[in-house]
Formats: structure tokens, sequence, C-alpha cells
């Protein structure tokens, strides 16, 4: 387990505060440049879509048919991860622009706007890699830390796994639902049945999109054009199951206890995001396409700032982490999808059940003093305004 | 009628059945924004310097654009820096111009962030987001026979529409116009006006140079003798129908003089500003008047802290919330949202008030206290 030098409290809180400052920094500087950008990222995204749904008309004829779905592919991947996942976390409301804002986006994908932003934004977000209340450890049916105990029906993962990459929207989309919390009894059946209502309309308006009325434009290439609707989509599934596992999953990464996030503090909170997220390195385009979720350290200590902005501060946090001898996990894309792939196969069968006891980090006997009181009120208000 | 309207109904259903989860407006606001139907945008085609500090901007509306009446304001939205940016601005040309274009004449304020780059940045090209016109500060179908304006700097705006129009029509009835600048120089469609006397013997211009004498006395003597001087040129002021616009100070006591005349419901006013009580200026972040407090918006879950003089629109702007907005100044109701708990207050009264479910204006309320906006 973590093989780290102990932090103080202070240690702690000084990381805290120089994260802040950070965050501040970016924050006073966001300007026109910016908001340049993500509309310069949405213009090439529709010029793609429609680029890709056009070409594709043609696709009797292979070449075509293969730079149209190309295309559409990247447009929608360019879409869940850069645009909707960074509009939905509110990193351009700032902009007050009522069509790139996080209440009103709406994304390509088969989840709805609303139900995603609930199950990501605040729980995933809040709970990050807290056994039992982060969701998104093996989203319910991996096993991805030794942790979790250990049951036959895990024999199958690496099966399960390849089927929820190439079907992850629909996957997250049930996920979003949270059947789950519901048989648990932690959400009304109504309430959930409303949910399943929502993703269904849109999951088969998207599907009537996809497979029945654009292969019906295109008349004689009927088929061709459905096949590629359906490639770009999966895709784009297989993409995003990729990005999004590599950035919690590698070994590096560490999970917590529900009793270790208890009465944390702004500083133990930015810990425990640093700890339990990894980034991928690569080129502008592929952090581009991967929505700067290969910078998932950056992302995770502050969700709401624009992601062109996460190349920037992740030397500065890198630093960070060398000064308070903290881990930076970081990888390239292969290493990190084989290391996770090997994970998801190590953890299918029993054994290293006997998770080693994860130990809290450090906390001196605390007094709670005003002084003390008032960076938790701090935190707690911090943590509304990001949105949790 | 319904034989268009099906059709139109149809095909944009099926667009939209090829566009979800975006509209089709998504991709038409990339081409051509002027061609959205659910936003209304305007173009930039001209800009033309009035003075050194005051542009006209001729603009072209998009789809959904419905004419005004002289007098009355658009809602813009312009971006700075990055940041879309909403304020009104009186439309200084009469309805009808063949071109469909309107204009509006911006004063660059000091510090101004909005007027500045529409006076000194915006170019032909520039789009700005527009809300329909609105405002009573009209004149009515049926003209008076006695009209007084009364204005001052670029209070002069909304007037010119109407002055416009009355020439247009060839209609002028018995105009007073008094109006004020610091010096002829600074006189917004001066020379117009002047030509426009020339024009139409019934229309007396009286124009009033400010510019203070080195070492002046207190500036709102000097404004009340001004007020005096002016209004000596009509002596029959109190029996027409006027229309004021101009700095708050001026419109303070202009209000106060026609309500001791007796004569109230002959003034109509329009405010470029809220008329605060206190404290005077709320700043951006403002300072003074009441404690912390934190707002609440309920829907976007976003929290801001704020003090007793910010008022909730700039609160929740500042924190990206898409708050509603027209006029801002109090008199629309454009931006009235829900109280979901905690009091608020009037910063023009400076009274406090609030209960669950009340609709308050944020424009001219501040958090007494915390509270949650259903925004
Ligand atoms: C109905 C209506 C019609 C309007 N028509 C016009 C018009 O035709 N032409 C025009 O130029 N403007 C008009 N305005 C004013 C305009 O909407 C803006 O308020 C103005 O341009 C300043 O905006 P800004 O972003 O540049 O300044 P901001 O950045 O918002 O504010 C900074 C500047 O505003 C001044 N300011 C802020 N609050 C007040 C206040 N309470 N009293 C006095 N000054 C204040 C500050 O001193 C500073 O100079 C109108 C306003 C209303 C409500
Ligand atoms: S915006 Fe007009 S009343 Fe508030």
């Amino acid at each position: 387990m973590p093989d780290r030098p102990e932090m103080t409290a202070a240690d702690i809180d000084e990381l805290g505060r120089e994260l802040d400052q950070i965050r501040a920094q970016v924050t006073a500087s966001l300007g026109e440049d910016d908001a340049r950008y993500i509309r310069r990222i949405i213009c090439v995204q529709r010029l793609l879509e429609v680029g890709g749904r056009a070409t594709m008309f043609a696709s009797r004829r292979p070449p075509a048919w293969l730079a149209g779905t190309t295309m559409l592919a990247f447009a929608k991947i360019l879409e869940n991860m850069e645009i909707g996942h960074n509009v939905m976390h509110g990193q351009w409301d700032w902009m007050g622009d009522p069509t790139i804002h996080s209440t009103t986006w709406e994304w390509d994908a088969v989840s709805p706007s609303d139900q995603w932003r609930q199950a990501h934004n605040y729980r995933h977000h809040t709970y990050t890699n807290v056994l039992g209340k982060d969701r998104d450890i093996g989203f319910g049916i991996l096993r991805m830390t030794p942790a979790q105990r250990w049951n036959p029906a895990y024999l199958g993962q690496p099966l399960y796994n390849l089927v929820l990459a190439a079907t992850f929207e629909w996957g997250v989309a049930i996920f979003d639902t949270e059947i789950d919390r519901a048989v648990n009894g932690e959400k009304t059946w109504q309430e959930t049945f409303t949910h399943l209502g929502a993703m269904l309309r849109k999951g088969g308006r998207q599907a009537l999109k996809d497979y029945l009325v654009f292969p019906l434009l295109a008349g004689p290439a009927f088929l061709p054009v459905l096949l590629g609707n359906l490639a770009a989509n999966v895709v784009r599934n297989l993409w995003a199951h990729t990005i999004i596992f590599c950035g919690h999953f590698p070994d590096g990464v560490e999970t917590f206890t529900p009793e270790q996030v208890e009465r944390e503090t702004r500083g133990e909170w930015y810990l425990r995001q640093l700890l339990g997220s990894a980034n991928i390195e690569g080129s502008p385009l592929f952090h581009i396409l991967s929505g700067n979720l290969s910078h998932q350290i950056e992302h995770h200590l502050f969700p709401d700032l624009p992601s062109n902005r996460y190349a920037e501060i992740a030397p500065q946090v890198r630093a960070l982490c060398e000064r308070f001898g903290l881990p930076y996990t970081t990888g390239s894309l292969p290493t990190q999808t084989a290391n996770v792939w090997a994970r998801v196969l190590r953890l299918a069968l029993p054994g290293q059940a006997a998770a080693p006891a994860i130990p809290a980090p450090r906390r001196p006997e605390r007094r709670v003093s005003a002084a003390h009181r008032r960076v938790r009120a701090q935190y707690q208000l911090a943590k509304y305004q990001l949105g949790y | 009628m319904t034989a268009r309207a099906t059709p139109r109904w149809l095909a944009s259903g099926a667009a939209s059945l090829l566009t979800t989860p975006l509209r089709a407006d998504d991709f038409l606001e990339l081409v051509n924004p002027l061609w959205s139907r659910r936003q209304l945008w305007g173009r930039v085609e001209a800009v033309r310097r009035e003075t050194p500090d005051v542009a006209t901007l001729t603009i072209r509306p998009g789809r959904g654009w419905r004419e005004h009446r002289p007098g009355q304001y658009v809602g813009t939205a312009v971006r700075v820096a990055g940041v879309w940016r909403h304020r009104p601005y009186s439309v200084s040309s009469a309805p009808g111009r063949p071109d469909g274009c309107f204009q509006i004449t911006v004063k660059a304020a000091r510090d101004g962030r909005v007027s500045r780059r529409l006076v000194f940045e915006a170019a032909p090209g520039t789009a700005i987001r527009l809300d329909s016109p609105a405002g009573e500060f009209v004149l009515p179908e049926e003209v008076p026979e006695r009209v007084l304006f009364l204005t001052a700097g670029s209070g002069i705006t909304p007037v010119m529409s109407m002055l416009r129009h009355l020439a247009l029509r060839d209609a002028m009835p018995d105009v007073v116009l008094l109006h004020s600048a610091r010096t002829p120089e600074d006189v917004i469609f001066g020379a117009e006006l002047r030509a426009l006397a020339g024009r139409f013997p019934r229309l007396r211009l009286h124009e009033c140079h400010t510019r203070p004498a080195r070492g002046t006395v207190d500036p709102d003597r000097a404004r009340s003798q001004r007020l005096a001087g002016l209004l000596a040129v009509c002596p029959d002021w109190s029996r027409r129908s006027t229309w004021a616009c101009g700095p708050s100070g001026l419109l303070a006591e202009v209000e106060t003089l026609w309500s001791e005349a007796g004569v109230a419901d002959r003034l109509r006013v329009e405010r470029f500003h809220p008329a605060v009580a206190s404290p005077a200026v709320p700043g951006p972040g403002g300072s003074g008047g009441g404690g912390g407090a934190s707002v609440h918006f309920t829907r976007s879950g976003r929290r801001v802290a704020t003090d007793g003089a910010t008022p909730l629109l700039h609160a929740g702007e500042s924190a990206g919330v898409l708050m509603p907005s027209g006029c801002r100044m109090g008199i629309c109701r454009g931006c009235v949202a829900r109280l979901g708990a905690g009091r608020v207050r009037d910063l023009r009264t400076g009274v406090e008030h609030g209960e669950a479910g009340e609709l308050v204006q944020t424009c001219v309320s501040a958090a007494a206290g915390d509270v949650d906006i259903d925004l």
C-alpha cells in the first residue's frame, strides 16, 4: 500500500492552500482566449458531425464509408469528452452563454444530462474512490480493488468489462438510473422509474436517429450507413471506457474507506483527489480527444476549471507532489490500459482478498478551534460552489 | 395559416430527429446567428462616432425581431473578455427603417465594461444577443398637442427616436426640447437637433452647457439653478406632457417639482441606472451595507457569498448562473425569480421583505441574510 511519507495535518493544510492558490490564479485569468477555445472545439465538432454524416451517404464506396465513419467517431468522441463532460461540470458557466452551460447542455449519449450530472458530478466527484460510496468503482459489476470481497460472479469479469467497453454509453445510462440504490432502499422506486423512462426516451431518440432516420435518408446506402453509425458509436464507447478506466484504476491509485473521509478538511479532500486519480501522457491532440481527462488528477482537484487550462497547471501540481513526497501517477495510454486490464484479470480470481488495511492519513489529536470551524465552513461552501 | 403552419411544424419535427439531442439552431447559429429561432441576434452593420466618447451602432436584427415603439429600449448581451454581459440601450433611430436595421447610441462610461466595448471595439460584423424592444417610456399613438422633452447627456437617445419619428411623419406638435450637456461639442446628435429645429418652427430647442466653471460651487445647487433656468425658458411646463431622461439626480429633482405642482401624471421618466437608497453605488464585488450573506441558487446548485449591497442579479451572474434580466434597474420585472427561503432588501427603498415562494426582482434586491433563490 501507499509507500509515501505520512503527512501532518499542517502539511495537508498547506497543500490545500497551495492548490487553492492555483485555482484562484486560473479563475482570475479566464478570458476571451478560453472562450474562443471552446467555441472553436464546438465548431470543429459540428463540422465533423455534418461532414461525417454527409460523406456516409456515399458509403456504398468503401473509402467514403471509412472516411465518414471516422469523422463521425471523432465527432462523437469530441462531443462526449472535451465538450459534453466538461460543459456539464460547469467548466464554461462563467461565460454566461446559455447555449454552453451546465444547466442546458444535452450530450450525444444515452444518459440524460441531468441524471448523469447527479451521478457523476455529485457522487463520483464528492466520494472519489471511497469504497461503498463511489459507485464508479467497478460500476457495480467489476471488482477493481482487492478491498471488494470476491464472489464467483467476478470470474466472468474480463468478459463483462469487454461488453461494458463496447456498450459503454448504455452501461453508463443504466448505471445513472441508480437501480441498485432503489434496491437498497436509498431511493424510491417511483423516482427510479421516472429516471428509467427519461433514459429510455432519450436513448430511443438517439437510436432512432443513428439506426433508422439517417440510414433511411441514405436510401440504397441504408445498411452501410447503419453500420457506420454503429461503428462510430462503438469506437466512441471503447475510447471513453479506456480513458475513464485509466483515470482511476491503474496501480498506484489509492482507495479509501468511508471512515477516512468523515470530517475531511479541504486539504484532505484535495489529497484524496490527488491520490485517487491517474494521468495519461500524450500529445496535445490526444489530450483534447480524451477531454483532458488525461489530466485526471488536475480534473479531480478542480473539476469546474476549464479543461484547456489543465495542461498549464499540471507542472505546478506535479511540483507540489514532489515537494510533499506524494505520488503523481501517470503513464502512457498503452501502459495504463495494459495495467488496468491486468488488474481486471487478476481480481477476477479470489485471493488477494485480504486487503491490507488502509492506513488513514495520520491525524494528530484535533482540538476544534474557531479557526478550524471556519476552515470547515469554507470547505462546505466551496463544495457547494463546485456544484457537488 | 394552418396550411402553412402544419408543414413548418412537421419540418421542425423532422429536423430535430436529425439533430437530436441538439437543435437545428445549434448548427444554423454557427453559419449565421441571425437565422436562429430560439435566440434573437443582431449584427453590427456600421459604427458612427457622435462625440469622442459616444458612438451610434446600426444593428441588423435577426429572426423574431419586433419593431420598437419610439422611446423603447432593447436588452442586449455583448461578449466582453469571454463573458456575455447584459445591458439595456434605448433605440435612437425611428421605427420603420427601410433597411430593417435599428440604432442604439452608447456613451462610454468611465470603467464601463460594456459601453466601452461597444463604443471603442465594436465593428461591422460583431454579433450581439438581443431581447425584443420593451419599456413604457413611449409616445402614445395619439401624440399630445404640447410636449416637453427634458434630457441630459446620453438621456437624449430615447427622445431622439421620438423626434425622428415625428419628423418622418411630418407631424411635429408643439415641442420644447430642453437638453443639457457639458459643452456644445458634447451634445449628442447636436447638428441633427439644430437642423430639426430649423426645419420645424414648432420644435424649440434650448441647449444648456454645464461645464462647471473653475472653482465651482456645490454641484447639487448648480443643478437646481440650472433646472430653474431651463424651466424659465418654458413657462408652461406644467401644462405639457413631459418626457424626462438623464442622470438620477436630475430626474429626482424633476419628479419632486412635478409632484409639488400637482402634475406628476403628465411626467414620464426613464432612468438608465437604478436610484439606489443606500449605500450609493453597488460596486463590483460591492462593499458596505450590511454583513455577508450566502445566496444559494438551488436549481444550479451554486452558492455565492455576497454582501447586503450587491444585487442578487450580479451575484448570480458572477457565479455563472444563467440569470434572466431586462432593464436591470427595477422596472420591467424581466429578472424575477422565486425566493426559496430567507429575506431580501429592496435596494431602492432599503425595505426588507420576502417570504418563501415570493417572486423578487433580482436586479434591485440584495440578500438580507442567507437566501435560497429558485434558479
Ligand atoms: C432603460 C435603459 C436605457 C438605457 N439606454 C442607454 C443609452 O441609450 N445609451 C447609453 O449609453 N446607456 C444607456 N443605458 C445605460 C446602459 O444600460 C449601461 O448601464 C451603461 O452603458 C453602463 O454600462 P457598462 O457596462 O459600460 O458599465 P458597468 O461596467 O456596468 O459600470 C461601470 C460604470 O457604470 C457607472 N454606474 C454604475 N452604476 C451607476 C449608477 N447607479 N449611477 C450612475 N452610474 C453608474 C459607473 O460609474 C461606471 O462608470 C440605459 C439603461 C437603461 C436601464
Ligand atoms: S431586470 Fe427589469 S426589473 Fe429587474
